[in-house]
């Protein structure tokens, strides 16, 4: 007896395909799912991912004097600084002439940023685009560009001015970067330490991590105790504790930066408990805020509940039975929580410690208020050059490493952590 | 978790010291918010506890409501202090706030919610990458969100506008929409959503029906903290706001930058007394939330 088997394919009713009908459904339920959450991944990419992808472009932009001074730029690059101890005539001429046609307003900008190279460039380019026009007025031309510049300032004939040109004749730089680690360019393009008294941010850098670390140290000794006792009472104490806990979480920043700033001032509540104590007198008061220690202090409490929630919630399903066991097998209390307990809190350790770590070296509102001068850390920086100095360039690149930090740690927090598994409250 | 009764003197010691010291930490993260709210009753205009009010009988000289008085705009005599000005501008912030801080929610809440729930489905397609780009607000340090939202929104003119601010308000917001939705979806029975379905219910219909009313806890959760998230936002407003999107934060820190006045604290025991309600209504989400969806309660 001859068996055929059927070749042909499963159909549905309609005669498609099983497979075919199968997949079609699939890349349906795919379309509808997407389409759910592509508003808001629009809003997202278009008010949030633009905006930062914009700040970072910035940082590397340098277009803007580019423009202003495209020849002058161009002649300088031919200077052969080894052989001529000032640029060419030529480099003179394009920039006699680029002063005297440019737009003011460009200009402007241009002179901003350059002072942001070496101080001085805005008052000498200045006066002498003034003694300029006088001269394009009068219809006269120079026989010699260069002792022209130099008649009018000779400020024209120090070498150093022009070496800050290197700063700035590319239109894609990687100078802002180099600022913001204290680093700029030499004569000959090479980078090198800024001078003594231009250094300023290498310093907050180290401080805030100096700071975070310390933030995030505290923050484990104060916080594994508590998530430890929380873990271990009978639900309905530990539940009316992590009130204690979850109310800092949910009040303003402010309001509890503003708290510590009453508590700490120096007729503050602590300084007037001391004194009342007898253990102060009363012209000792200790200044405990607007420095370093005020910025540690509310930085601590504040990212405190950020510590004791990941671990809770790792030390909540640790059987209690593991300690016991240990001690039965002859482990001193010591050792057995050496051994047994502290190596499975371990992932509530790391997440907590990277996840305070973390929000510290970002943070700005808190160290900005209570910092004083030597609290401050680099998030202030960045304030400073959005709003007073304007100097967005290096304000984008100040950002921009601090991103790519955050980046790191975070990829590290997804890695052990999972970043889906944040959870709130 | 009581001591068993066979310890040590020197564990004794070890478990009480433990206590203590919980304790001590415990009074560290609430005290200074507590702290806050005597001295806002102060008549003194410094920020410190007079000695008038520390006395035994209280005296009554020493306690006023001059200073919320003059937080809600009321001039007077009796209010006005040399070093204290006193204007409307704590009311117009708190208009603005909730002004803000209503609309940023209710946006947040319904693009959150869509997203949560397309983010739930099984046949999401790249989940993780879109999940790391949906949280991304909530991570990035607010000062480089705001640098960069500045630069940005400055091309288009939307800074110093109150469209800007609530914008920047939306993206801050949807993180914690997002997961809080998505947390509550997860173990949702889908064959609800069958059930209905399959009596011939619309999707619309199975949405508001079935879905909505069970998820119903963990999105008004989540609009909550959406809420407070725009409420409390200082950096946001203090780079892309004018004058007349004052906001009760950026009068604040004003405050706390110029005039170091026993206002900020009245505002700043108003704020305390919020968020234990808005902590009493999330807690309270959660227990309904579990019961609804059968988790027994740990």
């Amino acid at each position: 007896m001859e068996v055929t088997i059927s070749t042909a394919e499963l159909l549905t009713t309609d005669g498609i395909p099983l497979k075919q009908s199968l997949r079609k459904a699939e890349r349906r339920n795919k379309l509808r799912a997407f389409l759910l959450v592509f508003p808001l991944l629009l809003f997202i990419i278009v008010t949030f991912v633009m905006p930062i992808g914009d700040m970072l472009l910035r940082s590397v932009d340098d277009s803007q004097i580019n423009s202003v001074f495209s020849n002058t730029f161009d002649e300088y690059k031919n200077w052969d600084k080894e052989a001529d101890e000032l640029p060419p005539e030529e480099v003179y001429k394009s920039l006699f002439f680029e002063l005297a046609n440019g737009d003011k307003r460009q200009i402007g900008k241009a002179l901003t940023r350059m002072n942001y190279a070496k101080s001085g460039w805005k008052s000498l380019i200045k006066k002498t685009t003034r003694e300029i026009k006088k001269i394009v007025k009068k219809g006269e031309e120079p026989v010699s560009y260069k002792d022209t510049f130099i008649k009018i300032n000779k400020l024209w004939a120090d070498p150093t001015y022009w070496y800050s040109f290197n700063q700035m004749v590319s239109e894609r730089s990687s100078i802002y970067y180099w600022n913001a680690i204290d680093r700029t360019f030499d004569k000959d393009g090479d980078v090198v330490l800024q001078d003594e008294k231009r250094r300023m941010y290498m310093n907050t850098w180290i401080r805030t991590f100096k700071v975070s670390i310390y933030v995030t140290i505290f923050c484990l000794i104060l916080g594994f105790p508590v998530a430890h006792l929380l873990a271990n009472l009978p639900l309905r104490y530990s539940n009316l504790l992590m009130i204690f806990v979850l109310l800092p979480f949910w009040t303003s920043l402010l309001v509890r930066t503003t708290a510590w700033i009453v508590m700490l001032q120096q007729n503050g509540v602590i300084n007037g408990i001391l004194v009342w104590l007898g253990v102060i007198s009363d012209d000792g008061r200790i200044q405990m805020v607007y420095n370093e220690a005020g910025t540690l202090i509310a930085m601590t409490q504040i990212l405190l509940p950020f510590m004791i929630l990941p671990l809770y919630s790792v030390m909540r399903v640790i059987p209690k039975s593991h300690m016991r066991a240990a001690q039965n097998l002859g482990a001193k209390p010591a050792m057995a929580f050496w051994r047994v307990y502290l190596p499975q809190t371990i992932p509530g350790i790391s997440a907590g410690g990277l996840l305070v770590f973390v929000l510290a070296i970002g943070y700005f509102i808190t160290p900005e208020l209570v910092g004083g001068k030597d609290g401050k850390l680099i998030g202030s920086w960045i304030a400073y050059h959005l709003r007073t100095t304007l100097n967005w360039g290096l304000c984008a690149a100040l950002g921009g490493i601090l991103l790519g930090i955050m980046l790191i740690f975070y990829w590290l927090y997804n890695k052990i952590v999972g970043i889906d598994n944040i959870k709130l409250g | 978790m009581a001591l068993p009764s066979y310890a040590t003197p020197v564990q004794r010691t070890y478990y009480y010291l433990y206590l203590f010291f919980c304790a001590v930490v415990f009074f560290f993260l609430i005290a200074p918010l507590f702290a806050i709210i005597p001295i806002s009753f102060s008549v003194s205009p410094f920020m410190v506890f007079t000695e008038g009010m520390l006395a035994w009988p209280p005296d009554p000289e020493a306690w006023s409501i001059r200073w919320y008085k003059n937080m809600i705009g009321d001039c007077s005599a009796d209010v006005v202090s040399s070093t204290v000005p006193c204007s409307t501008k704590w009311m117009v912030g708190t208009v603005n706030s909730f002004y803000i801080g209503i609309i940023a929610t209710v946006i947040a809440t319904a693009l959150g919610t869509l997203a949560a729930l397309g983010l739930s489905r099984p046949h999401m397609p790249y989940k993780g990458l879109i999940m790391a780009i949906l949280i991304s607000p909530m991570i990035v340090p607010l000062i480089i969100t705001a640098a960069g939202m500045f630069f940005f929104y400055a091309r288009i003119n939307l800074v110093y506008t109150f469209t800007g601010v609530i914008l920047a308000h939306v993206a801050l917001a949807t993180p914690f929409v997002v997961i809080t939705v998505t947390a509550t979806l997860v173990g949702f029975d889908m064959n609800m959503v069958k059930a209905a379905q399959s009596l011939g219910a619309k999707p619309m219909r199975t949405f508001f029906k079935v879905i909505m009313p069970l998820i119903l806890p963990g999105i008004i959760s989540g609009a909550l903290f959406a809420f407070i998230t725009s409420f409390d936002e200082v950096v946001i407003v203090m780079f892309m706001a004018s004058i007349d999107q004052l906001t009760i934060p950026k009068q604040m820190w004003a405050g706390i930058r110029q005039e170091i006045s026993p206002v900020i604290l009245c505002m700043a025991t108003c704020l305390v007394l919020l968020s234990i309600f808005l902590l009493t209504t999330v807690e309270l989400l959660r227990r309904r939330s579990e019961k609804l969806r059968g988790i027994k309660a740990r």
